[in-house]
């Protein structure tokens, strides 16, 4: 469950950028999760209530961004969907699959008053 | 207060004073929107590098033994440290949920030893890493050795600073795990398969584990060993010498 640790570090950075915005409320948080990041997004969820009490997102929505994994080949230089277990070419069959997209773990943004 | 990391004994029950009265809707498209685009493991990562200057400047050679509970990460260290105390010099971080047995079992080889328990953590970080390796004279050392806390999925996404990931795989678990948690055998430069001396009564197949291992992460290095009998055991500290040897020349 690195999701709790995962999950107090959206919100302090949130808190932090939030006070310097002088704002006194977070309407909602905005975060980008690649499907390749390790990180389950429903885990995150879960953790979200219990480590935003008593901090300035308390009763903020999570708004959760799923980014799915993308690769290029080595090889041939043809992009693919990537899932977490796929490292062969679909198109060339060589184990040479690199990451372009999915390892996202990112706070994109927030709504505050 | 600590310099690198900014943490101190007020820093973690820090209270909050500010009162907001919930009269207003969440989530609505209400209010100001504010980029952020910051990376979650920006902070792990920022302590990681420093960690990985320290090391740098100190000439020393950093492992992250990562594997899941039971493999023998501490009865290969054992064996290690016996076996190689006269040539190199170790400090081993010891990581676990509860109790300071793994670092006992180490203080009788004579290394310096330090443990750390994570309490409901599953993994160590960068912050721990840092402030775990100042009890050790890293002058005085060539090798650190972290042993994480026995999980295959976490430790993965936590750089500690280290020079590489070691994945260790017993016998007596199975040959898929590669490809059951592939992040960690992407993350390692090295898997060590141990318990050898045990496949006459398992069915375990070596050669399809690596393939497993191949298939998630085409340049791991493999070394079958068991640190019971000693078979493998030479390949494994001859690796560990060439770490240190490369890592002293590139740092000089």
């Amino acid at each position: 469950m690195h999701e709790v640790g995962i999950t107090r570090s959206i919100v302090e950075i949130c808190e932090e950028n939030a006070r310097k915005q002088g704002a006194t409320v977070v309407h909602s948080i905005t975060v980008e999760i690649g499907e390749l990041s390790g990180v389950v997004p429903d885990a995150v969820e879960f953790c979200f209530e219990a480590c935003s009490k008593g901090t300035l997102l308390e009763g903020a929505s999570l708004i959760i961004d799923r980014v799915a994994g993308r690769g290029r080949c080595a090889a041939c230089h043809s992009e693919c969907i990537m899932g977490p277990y796929s490292f062969e070419c679909p198109d060339c069959g060589s184990m040479a699959l690199q990451r372009v997209a999915g390892d996202e773990l990112r706070v994109k943004e927030m709504e505050i008053d | 207060m600590c310099i690198d990391c900014g943490c101190g004994p007020s820093n973690h029950d820090h209270t909050h004073s500010h009162d907001h009265e919930h009269h207003h809707e969440h989530g609505k498209g209400k209010g100001k929107t504010v980029r952020i685009e910051e990376d979650l493991l920006g902070k792990n990562n920022r302590l990681a590098a420093n960690n990985r200057t320290r090391f740098a400047r100190h000439q020393l050679f950093v492992l992250n033994l990562v594997s899941s509970p039971g493999s023998g990460k501490t009865s290969i260290l054992e064996r290690t440290l016996a076996d190689l105390s006269d040539q190199l010099r170790f400090a081993v971080l010891e990581g676990d949920q509860q109790t300071a047995n793994d670092a006992d079992r180490i203080a009788t080889t004579g290394v310096p030893v330090k443990q750390i328990n994570t309490g409901a953590g599953c993994h160590l970080d960068a912050h721990m890493v840092g402030h775990g390796v100042d009890a050790f004279d890293l002058d005085a050392t060539d090798i650190l050795m972290i042993e994480n806390v026995g999980n295959l999925v976490c430790p993965a996404s936590f750089d500690l600073g280290e020079d590489h990931k070691v994945a260790v795989l017993s016998v007596t678990e199975g040959e898929d795990k590669p490809l059951k948690y592939p992040q960690m055998f992407q993350a390692a430069d090295l898997m060590l398969i141990n318990k050898i001396d045990l496949l006459p009564y398992l069915r375990f197949d070596v050669e399809k584990c690596k393939q497993f291992a191949r298939q998630v992460n085409p340049d791991i290095r493999i070394i079958e060993l068991s640190c019971h009998n000693g078979v493998g055991m030479e390949e494994w500290y001859e690796w560990l010498r060439h770490g240190v040897q490369n890592k002293v020349r590139d740092e000089a």
